[in-house]
């Protein structure tokens, strides 16, 4: 992938429209329609600024995305969506150009249509199933699902009105939902569409969970966030912030005495895990989720407002291949850092990270460091970081994920020079629940063990997302928070 | 939001306040601490340990030092203003049973959150030493509160303006030595929770330090306040914030507790902060 101007993707849009007669597209014709490109800042540019890098498409480009759709009678694409959008549907309204059609067939199933147009990997769900991709034998060319989801939806929120689903009648049942992510908005929205009371319980002073504290603002604005959160608040659902379930009221209190007739937990992954390697608790090292939340929740990218610091090296190591370690390596440019590297032990193919982070973080002068892994952060006199030593690794026989293991080459080594280093490891679960409730059962790894109902070994207490997934992504916690929910409807109207 | 139902100097920096918040005030034991953030947007969330609770009248009371932009902040809020944002109660509660006889050592304003706990000491049977220090009379703080609730009280100043003149390690030391300690637990600077535990090691005598780092969020997810304990990287915030203090790294602890300090710097010319202070006294 390399860098087009948006005027230019604009244009050759425009040109393409006036050649294709529409009232007549034979599947074939639709298939030759060129994939639309997301128009973008320019590289340089944005690595400097906190602004959203993708711009979103041009009218013109999302009328011939959405041409580009078979409507395909059995809709494969629904299946590899989590929360099972009716996505043909969706496209089709779009193709038709009427947005609010679309973005209210979007909303029968998501709540959160801009953010997941943003943040859902649909190349490993709705597009990995895409018949498109398939007929072209290249799923980099299926239908660009999200770019046309994100389209209406950011459509109906610059109109400013934003529709809100029908909510039963009150049933005077009462549903706590524990945190605010992706999992526990969902589940908000579900349960209280069946009429019941709803409390959402936070223990951060604003909503959203890894959407406002992980996932940085050039990624996902977090006024879009917010919109789109106050929108699904509106259905009158109620907001406890600054409230930790566990520490400021236990799980068993608030069913035994506070009268809650079920709970959903979505506390998401919680504790960052680290390496246990020499010189991690120097000075300069820190956690992604430290430092993104640093950036984003608390703004530190705007020192002349916000009272938070965050630690600006000049030589930045970020140690992970996920979309987190793209995130705090991106992040980190942008508040100064002059040299970032991502060190990862296999190489880019297995990267779990998306491809389209990787292209932007690359577009970005981000340096990448494949097949290598530190083993101790060399420090200072003064306990500060000042260097980085990695072995050199070769790839092995696949191990239990299907990756190829990589194995460390004896003698290889080398040392990098950084003042600052920040560990995307992945997360452990946390374990606050856990202690305050042992009614609750977890695995070995901490993460709480749910039936296909989503229900715990608590009555009336069920949970989905991160805390029982270990980490994930939004769309897949949203998948859990609807599981969920319709379970506690279910017992619910079941208990009348 | 949190309304500032009082607030009272202690000395020239150090400020007690009492706040409205029904909820920590009934779930909050002795050990436990709370975050604390002015406004939503641009403030820090800063931790801060739990004084006094008052569950009939529905409120804490915390004590602390201005030592920066965010605690001044917060010393600036006048009886009833409110905070915007207040988290808690945080951590594991402190142990508590009878062990026999609980020496109590808390230094500056780590005097604060001993209280709780040396009163939950004593309401468990425990006979209670209580050996506060400061650098000198006027950065006292809860002598008499702590007087009530001791059994002996012991007071140290460095200048010898009161009390002793000595550091708070002397007395715990000959009390080790006379065989009367079943268990020390120590609050104050890192350097002096560090003397502490190097002064009852030798007597076998078991230390708890209560710490407080750098933290963001104080619920597990950001992992700014690790500490090493006993070679293991250890979370304050869900970990703690009580360790034996035998098994914790303190010059660790002390050097990422400056983490941030030229960001501070920047922040606050002291001599800023100093003028503010002086605002704050009238």
């Amino acid at each position: 992938m390399s860098y087009i101007p948006a005027d230019k993707l604009k244009e050759e849009a425009q040109t393409i429209i006036k050649e294709i007669d529409f009232s007549n597209l034979k599947p074939k014709d639709r298939l030759r329609i060129p994939m639309q490109e997301m128009p973008a800042q320019e590289p340089k540019a944005r690595a400097k600024n906190i602004q959203e890098v993708a711009l979103g498409y041009f009218e013109e480009q999302v009328k011939l995305e959405a041409e580009r759709c078979l409507q395909c009678k059995n809709a494969p694409c629904i299946k590899g969506c989590p929360v099972e959008i009716n996505i043909p549907g969706f496209i089709k309204a779009a193709a038709e150009g009427d947005y609010q059609k679309s973005v209210n067939i979007i909303k029968e199933s998501s709540m959160l249509p801009a953010i997941c147009g943003r943040v859902c990997p649909q190349e490993t769900q709705c597009m990995a199933e895409c018949t498109v991709g398939k007929s072209l034998k290249d799923m980099d060319k299926s239908v660009a699902i999200g770019r046309i989801e994100r389209f209406v939806a950011d459509w109906e929120r610059a109109k400013g009105k934003m529709s809100v689903p029908e909510i039963a009648p009150s049933t005077g049942k009462k549903v706590g939902i524990v945190g605010s992510g992706p999992a526990g908005l969902t589940a908000a929205a579900d349960v209280r569409k069946a009429g019941h009371e709803v409390v959402l319980f936070e223990a951060f002073h604003k909503l959203g969970g890894v959407m406002i504290y992980g996932i940085p603002e050039f990624r996902l604005p977090k006024e879009i966030l917010d919109k789109e959160i106050d929108n699904l608040l509106s259905m009158g659902v109620k907001i406890k912030r600054n409230f930790l379930v566990g520490r400021t009221r236990k799980v068993k209190d608030l069913i035994e005495k506070d009268g809650f007739d079920a709970l959903f937990i979505g506390t998401g992954a919680g504790l960052p895990n680290f390496m246990n390697i020499e010189g991690e608790n120097l000075v300069g090292v820190s956690s992604a989720n430290e430092f993104l939340t640093r950036a984003n929740l608390m703004k530190a990218y705007t020192p002349d407002k916000a009272d938070t610091p965050i630690f600006t090296g000049k030589r930045t190591a970020v140690i992970g291949g996920g979309n987190v370690a793209m995130d705090a390596a991106r992040m980190a440019l942008r508040v100064g850092a002059e040299k970032v590297y991502v060190i990862y032990r296999r190489t880019e193919n297995e990267m779990p990270a998306r491809r389209e982070e990787v292209a932007h973080a690359k577009e970005e002068g981000i340096i990448f460091s494949f097949l290598s892994s530190p083993v101790r952060i060399l420090g200072d006199e003064t306990g500060k970081v000042k260097g980085i030593e990695c072995l050199k690794y070769v790839l092995g026989e696949p191990d239990d994920s299907g990756r190829r293991k990589p194995v460390a080459v004896k003698g290889s080594e080398f040392t990098l020079e950084m003042d600052s280093v920040i560990m995307a490891l992945g997360n452990s679960s946390n374990p606050l629940i856990s202690q305050t409730a042992p009614e609750i059962g977890v695995n070995k790894w901490g993460n709480i063990t749910v039936d296909e109902d989503g229900k715990t070994s608590m009555d009336k207490v069920y949970a989905g997302g991160d805390i029982v997934l270990g980490a994930a992504t939004v769309i897949l916690a949203m998948g859990e928070g609807r599981r969920a929910a319709a379970s506690i409807n279910k017992l619910l109207a079941d208990n009348k | 939001m949190s309304k500032v139902l009082d607030k009272k100097m202690l000395s020239r920096d150090v400020v007690q306040m009492k706040l409205l918040a029904p909820e920590i005030a009934s779930e909050r034991q002795a050990g436990q601490f709370i975050i604390v953030q002015v406004d939503s947007d641009f403030s820090e969330r800063i931790p801060l340990t739990i004084a006094d609770a008052d569950e009939k009248a529905g409120s804490i009371t915390i004590i602390f030092q201005i030592v920066g932009k965010s605690t001044l902040k917060l010393a600036q809020k006048k009886t009833g203003e409110s905070v915007e944002n207040l988290l808690g109660p945080l951590g594991k509660p402190t142990h508590i049973e009878k062990f026999g006889t609980v020496v109590c050592v808390g230094g500056g304003i780590g005097v604060a959150p001993l209280h709780p706990i040396a009163q939950a000491m004593k309401n468990a049977g425990n006979r209670v030493i209580t050996i506060i220090g400061a650098r000198t009379k006027d950065l006292l703080i809860l002598e008499d509160e702590m007087r009530s609730i001791a059994d002996e009280l012991i007071i140290c100043t460095d200048d010898g303006s009161y009390g002793r003149k000595c550091l708070v390690t002397e007395p715990l030391k000959e009390i080790c030595e006379k065989g009367g300690a079943d268990l020390a637990v120590t609050i104050g600077p890192a350097i002096m929770m560090k003397f502490c535990a190097e002064t009852t090691r030798p007597f076998g005598v078991k230390t708890y330090a209560s710490l407080n780092t750098i933290m963001v969020d104080g619920t597990g997810m950001c992992g700014g306040c690790r500490v090493t304990v006993g070679n293991e990287t250890k979370f304050v915030c869900v970990d703690g914030p009580e360790f034996d203090a035998h098994l914790v790294d303190f010059d660790n602890m002390m050097l990422r507790l400056r983490s941030y300090k030229p960001q501070e710097q920047d922040a606050n010319h002291a001599c800023h902060l100093q003028a503010a202070i002086d605002q704050l006294q009238r």
